[in-house]
């Protein structure tokens, strides 16, 4: 059996709606042969994991919860993945950007005043910022791969706030726990309703994707990025700062996913912790591919994955399927995802042992 | 055996899976293909690597084990990129994801198990190897096997004819598949080839160096491999020299721990990945001298039309 390509004139618009559903569709299943060979039965696993978590509201919360995050970093990521930098470090950001805000947080412990927040989310996104500053300014100034430096750096994030919750950043009171205090009401994110944890971040989430949507879609910025992404050489010639572009991509993704962080502890955590991210970094790396790199899009694609997540909680308590089946979930999503896409811009071709074509893709 | 020798032999130990991972992707790189997934390949080489020795309960089969798992890892990836054409850097990322999650489920019934054997098992061939001093004898196999590797991938590149053509097939994919080469093919084999080595090098990790399964082990070893290979600007025995520097900043770590240096655990713990970010930085500052070797067409989608 071969798979050969034939490249399409033009993209098909079909594919551009139906490939993430063909992807999620064969993820789905699977899945399911994934659970079969746990020893579970396959539908009613799945039924634990993506439907039972929509039937309730607490968890229909939950999944905003968890969402926010990802769809904060996602659009971030959309924008330097579109131009083509790659920021791989945004759980680094993310990290660094809960440490600044906390430290603010933790300043003003105690303290009451409506601009406590206000200052947590400024510094957070600053935080963010900064740290995604130096793989900018690494591949801007001396070319090196902001891949690598960012993925490092993330590695280096995470040290640092092991040192600050088990050193200085200690709750005093806290009975040697590696934990901070709990952040003051006025240091906490305002829930959007009773009874629930869906927080104010939830509405930063939104805010920012139409933001970049309208950035991406209705300004010369917005074009900038596109053309720097797809082709490199035009960009060039019309005048953009191909260094420009970088700095801009990574410092916007950077401070996206310090907020990201700091919402994160000053809300549904509500303390520094030693680990205040279940990866949500990563996660967004395919938030962003499985919404097409589109900030409303990635709205969408923010909830699926948040899906996954909490899925993954309930079939843990209820089948006992270990945490990482929600990781190899992800993973594959992602597989198949980028796989289908290859549908927008080829048909593909699959040819039997003989030599002849057995299937052909939509054309 | 004095101090000396015995922190050198962590140091080798601590090098060779970086070394092993980083000639595995040497010559994908030099085929054309980026594959970002090492970290991925690593953790399911580690994961595999651990469930056949104790299986099995041969470390031989451990380590087959771990190249068997890295290699069909590599494999789904080669279908995505050769195949499907997708973005070489979308897709590294995602095997990379995969790997972490699937050696999850594949090491979990083994938490907690620690493998007894020392190295010294292996003495029945080590034993047949001269003795030059308590060095060579106090490495494991696998460090003599990553040596061998060095020398075999070098020679492969620079003097045999298939690695012209796979050099080819990296630098020109137009050319190459115009005079009749399978670039897809050529490609498919080195790609497999990192994956066995990445996986070799994870199951190294988990049977030899720590020796437990524990998620997550490879704690960005797949990464510094990858940043080793631009540090050694495509040739084989710079990534010698790259290896043992960061085996040696791991080590230092260590023994600061031990020696209760007043300087947090955490910073020392950063310093591998701190020192790969000034290594890269080094490196690609002065662009001429890694330009030459890089292959000219890395991390390009090539579709051959017929």
């Amino acid at each position: 059996m071969r798979i050969d390509l034939e490249a399409r004139g033009r993209p098909s618009v079909l594919m551009i709606w139906l490939s993430p559903v063909i992807a999620i569709v064969i993820t789905l299943f699977v899945g399911g042969i994934m659970f079969s060979f746990m020893g579970l039965e396959p539908l009613n696993a799945l039924y634990v994991y993506f439907v039972q978590p929509l039937t309730n509201a607490y968890q229909l919360q939950e999944l905003v919860v968890k969402a926010t995050p990802l769809i904060l970093i996602g659009v971030g990521l959309s924008v330097c993945f579109l131009s083509n930098n790659w920021n791989i470090g945004a759980e680094g950001q993310f990290v660094m950007g809960g440490i600044a805000g906390s430290w603010v947080a933790l300043t003003f412990h105690g303290m009451e005043g409506f601009w406590i927040l206000p200052l947590m989310m400024i510094a957070g996104a600053l935080g963010g910022l900064l740290w995604a500053l130096l793989p900018a300014f690494f591949k801007a100034r001396f070319n090196a791969n902001e891949i690598l430096t960012s993925l490092m750096l993330t590695y280096v994030a995470l040290q640092i706030l092991d040192y600050l919750v088990r050193g200085p950043l200690r709750d005093p009171d806290g009975f040697n726990f590696p934990e901070s205090k709990l952040f003051s009401p006025s240091a906490t994110m305002p829930l959007l309703t009773d009874g629930g944890r869906m927080h104010l971040g939830a509405v930063f989430a939104v805010i920012s994707a139409i933001a970049i949507a309208i950035l991406l879609w209705r300004t010369i910025k917005g074009f900038e990025v596109k053309v720097s992404g797809e082709a490199p050489r035009a960009a060039r010639f019309a005048g953009f700062s191909e260094k420009g572009m970088v700095y801009f991509s990574l410092l916007l993704s950077g401070a996206l996913a310090g907020l990201a962080g700091i919402s994160e502890v000053a809300g549904p955590i509500g303390q520094l912790l030693p680990v205040i991210s279940p990866g949500y970094g990563f996660t967004a790396i395919i938030v962003a591919f499985l919404g097409r790199l589109n900030p409303i899009g990635v709205i969408f694609a923010g909830l699926l994955l948040a899906l996954t997540y909490i899925g993954g909680e309930n079939a843990q308590i209820l089948l006992q399927v270990p945490g990482d089946a929600t990781g190899v979930f992800q993973g594959i999503l992602l597989f198949f995802i980028l796989a289908c896409d290859t549908l927008i811009k080829y048909r593909v071709k699959i040819t039997g042992f003989g030599g002849k074509p057995v299937a052909e893709g939509e054309s | 055996m004095d101090t000396f020798t015995a922190i050198f032999l962590t140091v080798v130990s601590a090098s060779t899976p970086l070394l092993i991972a980083a000639l595995g992707e040497l010559v994908v790189e030099k085929s054309g293909v980026l594959n970002l997934g090492v970290e991925g390949m690593m953790i399911i080489g580690a994961a595999c690597g651990f469930a056949a020795a104790i299986t099995f309960d041969s470390l031989i089969m451990g380590f087959i084990g771990g190249m068997v798992g890295g290699a069909i890892l590599s494999y789904f990836f080669a279908v995505l990129v050769l195949n499907f054409a997708t973005n070489q850097v979308a897709t590294g990322l995602a095997l990379t994801m995969l790997g972490l999650g699937v050696s999850g489920l594949i090491g979990e019934p083994f938490a907690g198990v620690t493998i007894q054997s020392s190295p010294m098992e292996f003495l029945s061939f080590v034993g047949e190897i001269p003795v030059i001093g308590p060095i060579l004898l106090g490495m494991d196999p696998i460090a003599y096997i990553g040596f061998a590797l060095l020398i075999g991938v070098a020679w492969f590149l620079n003097s045999s004819r298939a690695g012209l053509i796979l050099r080819a097939v990296g630098d020109s994919p137009t050319s190459a598949h115009t005079l009749g080469y399978d670039v897809l093919r050529v490609r498919l084999y080195a790609i497999l080839f990192g994956g066995a080595c990445a996986g070799l090098a994870g199951a190294y990790l988990s049977i030899i160096y720590t020796p437990f399964w524990a998620r997550e082990m490879t704690a960005g070893r797949g990464w510094i491999a990858l940043a080793l290979v631009v540090f050694a600007s495509w040739l084989p025995f710079r990534l010698l020299v790259g290896a043992y520097l960061f085996g040696a900043v791991t080590i230092l770590q260590f023994h600061a721990q031990g020696a209760q240096i007043a300087i947090p655990q955490q910073f020392m713990a950063s310093m591998p990945y701190l020192a790969t970010v000034a290594v890269l930085v080094i490196i690609s500052a002065s662009r001429n001298r890694a330009k030459a070797n890089t292959p000219a067409s890395l991390g390009r989608v090539f579709v051959p039309d017929r």
